[in-house]
């Protein structure tokens, strides 16, 4: 017979014998919710990057400062793809009505805009508002509320752009791309595409943007996106969705990566599981491994045989956690998708080849090590038996197991900096919780007279099995820090967020103050039950050299460097640090007004420019030139929807240039209504209502937050995993003492009283250990990877010891009650 | 001690010549003491077709003799030539192979696999063989030692009589050459012990096995043709 078939009845046997249940339970959970993760989270990333595509209109745009793509070729190649197109044209002129002009953002949209998100119109300025799912109709004009209200038009009225005359069709509420920065400060007036071709503005040399959108299912847009990337003309840029905002982006980029660390997570937890599941296996299997070898087996086939049950046994677990992970994440997805806009796209099977790798993976780093030792057991066995396979040489089961876990860390997330710290950490963690561990069951032992008979068994139990002891912290004491770690890191990320953006986060910029304005402005709003809004000053500068380099002679690469040094750039001053900035290098000047010129830079501007402390940098402001010297370097939290600037002067340098001041308020859906008051008072003042664009970023951090609850659930059902495996072999380990306990007369509380103390001990140093090795990883992850200000824990240290006596120890008592339920005669019996 | 009491207890169906040598065996291990001498200078032999018991006190050496003569460990010094292959010159995998050619064990704790059958316990030896009529063959020898209506229980199921059958039919199965006992009444009563005694010489007869026993019961090593007294690791007289 065949070694496989003779392993597959071997599986089948052991299969009906229930021998096989607790590691398959492991391995198909462990699928399960890597599945459920990757399913999940692959959906929810697209779904956010469609999320994000909002703020682009679009999945991809192409855009140009002169005609795009004449001769439709780019147009054309995406519709063959089988990929939407829609085309935008921009740019600023005035806007008259009743013999009054203003400056406006002037779009020109096609029919298919917006690709992404959808346009909301109200009836009057300020007014509530509804989704259209078109484009203006032509010699219709969608017109800003602010330009309404200004110049005191209504819908149905007529405009004059250009040498066109159009209708006000609507008031434009909202634009899905209509960006967060400060590129379109003015008023926005959305028309059909060719009636504003036909306003005669646009004229050889006009200053305007055309653009192209594309959108369409994200295999077809990405790699449509390489093709356009090494097609398109170099006069040309290409957007990708993601790139929108930056607002966006940050919280996205946080989630993911936490979405990252949940599932490594998950992974080692479910890799301690198998670790757990598969010794015993081999221990229970070391007698049926002593008689196959007494009946005459090699060592080779020993080997192929317990392999090839195993493989068998974590393929049924790979079909089954598959199918069960699918089913959560439908039900998942069900429960996520009423909070949602939009249906969510559907799952890839990436996430099961995925999990079928990682399976292996583990199977082959957590279960050889014990299959090779099994193949050992001295066949003299059936004998005497005492006698047990020899132990691996060279730390090979480390090695091993270590080796699984960087190759499952790169496969899931190939992310090295992220792998290197996860690997690095548990290894030098394992060795520590060894070290720690030994030492702590030699100080646990002196202990052991100092109480009743369940304690001094107990700890008795945890001294003789030594190294054991210390084996079961360092798996302990791993799984708990990782989840006290993801219970750490999902709280700060929710409540950054939350902080990030609380309910009454500024959802109104006001630009264009004049310095006459400013107390009347102020008390506008206080009258209005607004808080008193803080102004900062406002000048627009171009930079023109950096050490003495002109701008044109500098070495830059990617666009946003080439923004920062050929656009105009908007600096201000503070005397302060502003709240939401760090400092990352340099020193922050004092409150005193200097006349010494010195800058502060935002770190993406020093990063794109290589721009460090003791730099010069000259700036033509309105025409006079100023050099300042650069004192240092902030970390800027652009998500924090208060006004932040890349560059920032010490008080006192650029007072006399001070053209206007800028300022962001939060008005409530009924204060709402005074902005047209305010807009006729100060007509020269530019409003920006972020409101949609807040909700917008509010909704996708409610979906990155329910991602991140979900995905911590279900490392948390990882680490019941483990636990129940420990429940397992433990059982075994202790039938025999129990019962011979028993029969000595020791009654069931003494015996389960003992288990508890061993478990209860072992659980609380782990516990400890795992709160002093999370509070590190909290410190280096929330500092380096996440970006978040770290704070100790001292609830960590509390609730390490604590979960892990009352989880482990909890788990020990199940154990030991089972085993205490079974008559001691049967198991004696059963030898 | 030259060879002992050697082969005085050749039955007439016994195949010519020693089917089994040992010769100056000795086990030694280490111990908290330091080195434990467990066989001390060993030597005899077993012709074919004959029964031996190994008697002695606990601690003797019973065990040990047993684990070197079936190849299940090596001994510190001397040879153990088993059917023809000297038992030294094998590696494991070598002396497991003359194991499954050659041999059939019953254990005191009968050492039944608990997730088999008693039909898939006896084709166990035949299917590690790659014999392709198994389950026929395990069937028959069921019935032979009268467990015909217990193919599909499993151990549980299973009286410790009935169980030590079980562990008799997979012995025989193979038609080994030699067969050895580990204490395979011990853990039974008296009257079952009896008849799986008389199975055990029984099918020793009709198969012409030669039959190597450990035991401590009188009555079952006075059965046998030829017994080894072990005490102290070193043969005594009878």
């Amino acid at each position: 017979m065949s070694a496989l078939r003779f392993a597959l009845r071997a599986f089948w046997r052991d299969l009906r014998a229930g021998q096989l249940t607790v590691l398959i339970a492991a391995l198909a959970i462990a699928v399960a919710a890597q599945c459920t993760v990757g399913f999940f989270t692959s959906r929810l990333a697209r779904a956010m990057d469609q999320q994000s595509g909002e703020l682009l209109a679009a999945d991809l745009k192409l855009e140009a400062g002169r005609p795009l793509d004449p001769d439709d070729r780019y147009a054309g190649e995406a519709r063959r793809r089988g990929i939407s197109v829609a085309r935008t044209l921009g740019f600023t002129s005035m806007v008259y009505a009743r013999g009054q002009g203003q400056l406006a953002s002037l779009r020109g949209v096609t029919a298919a805009y917006p690709l992404r998100g959808r346009v909301r119109l109200a009836t009057e300025p300020f007014g509530p508002a509804h989704e259209v799912g078109t484009a203006p109709a032509v010699g219709e004009a969608w017109v800003d509320g602010r330009l309404l209200a200004t110049l005191g038009l209504r819908v149905g009225d007529s405009v004059e752009i250009g040498v066109a005359h159009l209708r006000v069709g609507a008031v434009l509420d909202y634009r899905p791309d209509q960006g967060s920065g400060f590129a379109d400060l003015s008023p926005t007036v959305l028309v059909g595409y060719d009636d504003l071709l036909a306003t005669g503005l646009i004229q050889p040399g006009s200053r305007a943007t055309w653009a192209e959108l594309y959108a369409g299912d994200p295999g077809r847009v990405a790699s449509f996106g390489a093709w356009l990337k090494a097609t398109h003309d170099a006069g040309s840029r290409l957007v990708e969705a993601g790139e929108a905002s930056a607002q966006l982006g940050s919280a996205l980029s946080r989630s993911q990566r936490f979405l990252s660390l949940a599932s490594l997570a998950t992974i080692v937890l479910a890799a301690i599981s198998v670790a757990i599941t598969a010794r015993r296996y081999a221990t229970r299997h070391r007698d049926s491994a002593a008689l196959l070898r007494c009946l005459g087996c090699s060592r080779r086939r020993v080997l192929a045989l317990s392999a090839l049950e195993l493989s068998f046994a974590a393929l049924l677990a790979c079909g089954l956690g598959a199918s069960l992970g699918f089913g959560a994440q439908a039900l998942l997805a069900a429960l996520v998708g009423q909070l949602l806009a939009g249906p969510l796209p559907p799952p890839t099977l990436t996430p099961v080849a995925l999990a079928a790798a990682t399976t292996a993976l583990m199977m082959f780093g957590f279960a050889l090590a014990p299959l090779l030792e099994l193949k050992d057991t001295p066949p003299a066995r059936v004998l005497s038996r005492n006698l047990e396979p020899a132990r691996l040489r060279y730390g090979l089961p480390y090695v091993l197991a270590l080796g699984a876990l960087v190759a499952i860390l790169f496969l899931l997330i190939g992310d090295t900096r992220l792998v290197s710290y996860a690997a690095g950490g548990l290894a030098a963690a394992g060795l520590v919780f060894f070290a720690a561990g030994l030492a702590l069951v030699r100080v646990a032992a002196l202990l052991r007279g100092s109480a009743g008979v369940a304690w001094r068994y107990g700890i008795a139990n945890l001294a003789r099995r030594r190294l054991a002891s210390a084996m079961q912290i360092v798996a302990f004491g791993l799984g708990l820090t990782v989840l006290l770690l993801l219970l750490v890191v999902r709280r700060d990320l929710l409540g950054e967020w939350h902080r990030s953006l609380p309910a009454n986060a500024p959802n109104h910029f006001l630009i264009n103050i004049q310095p006459a304005e400013v107390a009347g402005v102020v008390s506008f709003f206080t009258a209005h039950g607004v808080a008193s809004p803080v102004l900062y000053p406002w000048v627009r500068a171009r930079l023109t050299d950096v050490n003495g380099t002109p701008v044109e002679r500098l070495k830059l690469t990617g666009d946003r460097a080439r923004g920062f040094a050929e656009r105009e750039q908007n600096l201000s001053w503070s005397a302060t640090l502003p709240a939401d900035n760090r400092l990352v290098s340099g020193t922050w000047w004092g409150e005193q007004p200097s006349s010494e010129p010195s800058v502060s830079v935002a770190s993406e501007y020093s990063e794109d420019l290589g721009i460090r402390p003791g730099d010069r940098m000259g700036f033509d402001v309105a025409g006079e030139r100023i050099v300042a010297t650069v004192a240092n370097v902030r970390k800027v939290r652009w998500d924090s929807f208060r006004p932040n600037f890349f560059l920032l002067f010490r008080p006192g340098v650029l007072d006399a240039a001070a053209g206007t001041y800028m300022t962001s308020v939060y008005l409530s859906q009924a204060q709402r209504p005074a902005l047209a008051e305010f807009v006729r008072r100060y007509p020269t003042v530019s409003v920006f209502d972020v409101d949609a664009i807040l909700n917008q970023v509010r909704r996708v951090i409610d979906r990155a937050a329910l991602g991140v609850e979900s995905v911590s659930l279900f490392t948390i059902l990882a680490g019941i995993v483990v636990l129940l495996a420990m429940v397992e072999a433990s059982q075994d380990e202790r039938r025999y003492e129990s019962a011979t306990l028993r029969t000595l007369g020791a009654r069931r509380a003494l015996v389960v009283g003992s288990v508890a103390v061993e478990f209860v001990s072992l659980g609380a140093l782990a516990g400890l250990l795992a709160a002093a090795t999370a509070e590190l990883a909290h410190y280096s992850l929330s500092v380096r990877l996440f970006g978040l200000p770290y704070g100790a824990d001292p609830w960590l240290w509390l609730l390490g010891p604590v979960a892990g006596a009352v989880l482990v120890g909890g788990a020990g008592m199940l154990a030991a009650r089972r085993v205490v339920n079974s008559p001691p005669a049967l198991v004696l019996r059963a030898g | 001690m030259p060879l002992s009491q050697a082969s005085t207890g050749v039955g007439p169906d016994s195949l010519p010549g020693p089917v089994l040598q040992a010769t100056a065996l000795c086990k030694e291990v280490s111990s908290p003491e330091g080195r434990l001498t467990i066989l001390d200078d060993v030597s005899f032999a077993v012709d074919g077709g004959a029964s031996v018991a190994i008697v002695g006190p606990s601690g003797a050496g019973k065990s040990t003799l047993l684990s070197l003569l079936a190849g299940l460990d090596v001994p510190t010094s001397g040879t153990v030539r088993l059917c023809g292959v000297d038992l030294s010159t094998e590696d494991e995998d070598g002396r497991a192979s003359v194991r499954a050619r050659h041999v059939g064990f019953v254990f005191q704790s009968f050492h039944l696999l608990p997730s088999l059958t008693a039909i898939e316990q006896v084709m166990l030896p035949l299917e590690l063989a790659g014999d392709g009529a198994a389950r026929a063959r395990a069937a028959a020898v069921l019935g032979e030692v009268g467990l015909a209506a217990r193919l599909r229980h499993y151990p549980r199921q299973l009286s410790g009589g009935e169980q030590q059958r079980v562990a008799i039919a997979r012995a025989f199965v193979t038609r080994p050459q030699v067969l050895f006992a580990d204490e395979p009444t011990g853990n039974l009563d008296t009257a079952t012990g009896a008849l799986v005694a008389d199975l055990l010489f029984g099918l020793n007869a009709a198969a012409g096995t030669t039959l190597v026993l450990v035991t401590h019961q009188a009555e079952l090593a006075a059965r046998c043709g030829q017994r080894l007294n072990l005490a102290g690791g070193r043969l005594v007289g009878p």
